[in-house]
């Protein structure tokens, strides 16, 4: 599955703030531990913060930390702020024909796993499970 | 404090009840079946409110099943239900490892299930004990 460089930053970011709700990093932190860009970082993290996720500190040293619900959060809550959300899709050319409904029900099951799983993860799980 | 105990004919009532309120489906021919020997299943108690006697908080069904499907013996996990009003008590996760404990000691080191996959808490439950995507995929069809 691939996921947009915004879902994947915010995904990192909310998890790596999460692991500590105490603890406070700055998207350069943050940047430089999954060498990402802290420009695209810092515009994630804004999208985490208006969403309720993350707070963040003001200035330009000022740090994010985690504010959210742990046990409440799900991947599929951060993949949803960058993401379509599920069944929003504008139709594709020739979806409304026989080939094309066949081939479009296939590719909604896999979207329907896919949204099964992420929902099914919570922040929590992921970080008991970690390597 | 949760205890956990082997299901007894005695508990099937509280048991399809608790069942039949939260699926919306009375099953009692079931329950009764999964107290057959070769079946694993367990009701967890809490006291409650200075109740004189533990009322039943949830339940968990399953059996050791050895080439179902072409895979070598695994634990089956049928069925769990805890009543909501002790959710978040630490009773899904006590019936589940009290489960997991009962198919180790039958030497079976595998757990699996089958969840709706629109049944976002249950799902949620199992990921939460450390389950993940197994190697088989459900398929089904509505027969013509």
């Amino acid at each position: 599955m691939k996921l947009q460089t915004a879902t994947r930053l915010g995904l990192y970011a909310t998890l790596e703030l999460a692991r500590d709700p105490q603890r406070t990093l700055s998207a350069a932190d943050l940047a430089d531990r999954f060498g990402v860009s802290t420009h695209h970082l810092a515009k994630v993290l804004r999208t985490l913060a208006t969403a309720g996720l993350v707070q963040g500190g003001r200035g330009a040293a000022g740090g994010y930390r985690f504010i959210g619900n742990r046990r409440r959060t799900t991947l599929m809550d951060i993949v949803a702020l960058f993401e379509p959300v599920p069944g929003s899709r504008a139709k594709e050319p020739g979806e409304e024909t026989a080939i094309g409904s066949a081939l479009q029900r296939v590719l909604t099951e896999i979207d329907e796993i896919a949204e099964a799983t992420l929902r099914s993860v919570s922040l929590e799980t992921m970080l008991k499970h970690l390597p | 404090m949760i205890s956990i105990r082997p299901a007894q004919a005695s508990d099937l009532p509280a048991i399809s009840a608790l069942d039949a309120r939260l699926t919306g489906t009375s099953k009692p021919d079931y329950w009764q079946d999964m107290l057959a020997p070769e079946r694993h299943f367990l009701v967890a108690e809490t006291e409650r409110g200075g109740a004189p006697t533990p009322a039943l908080a949830g339940f968990i069904a399953g059996e050791i099943r050895a080439w179902e499907f072409g895979q070598p013996a695994a634990g089956w996990v049928f069925a769990i239900q805890v009543d909501p009003t002790v959710r978040l008590e630490g009773v899904g996760t006590a019936l589940f490892d009290a489960l997991a404990a009962r198919f180790k000691r039958a030497g079976v080191t595998r757990l699996r299930t089958l969840v709706d996959r629109k049944d976002h808490l249950i799902l949620s439950f199992f990921r939460a004990q450390g389950m993940v995507a197994g190697p088989s995929l459900q398929l089904d069809m509505e027969m013509p």
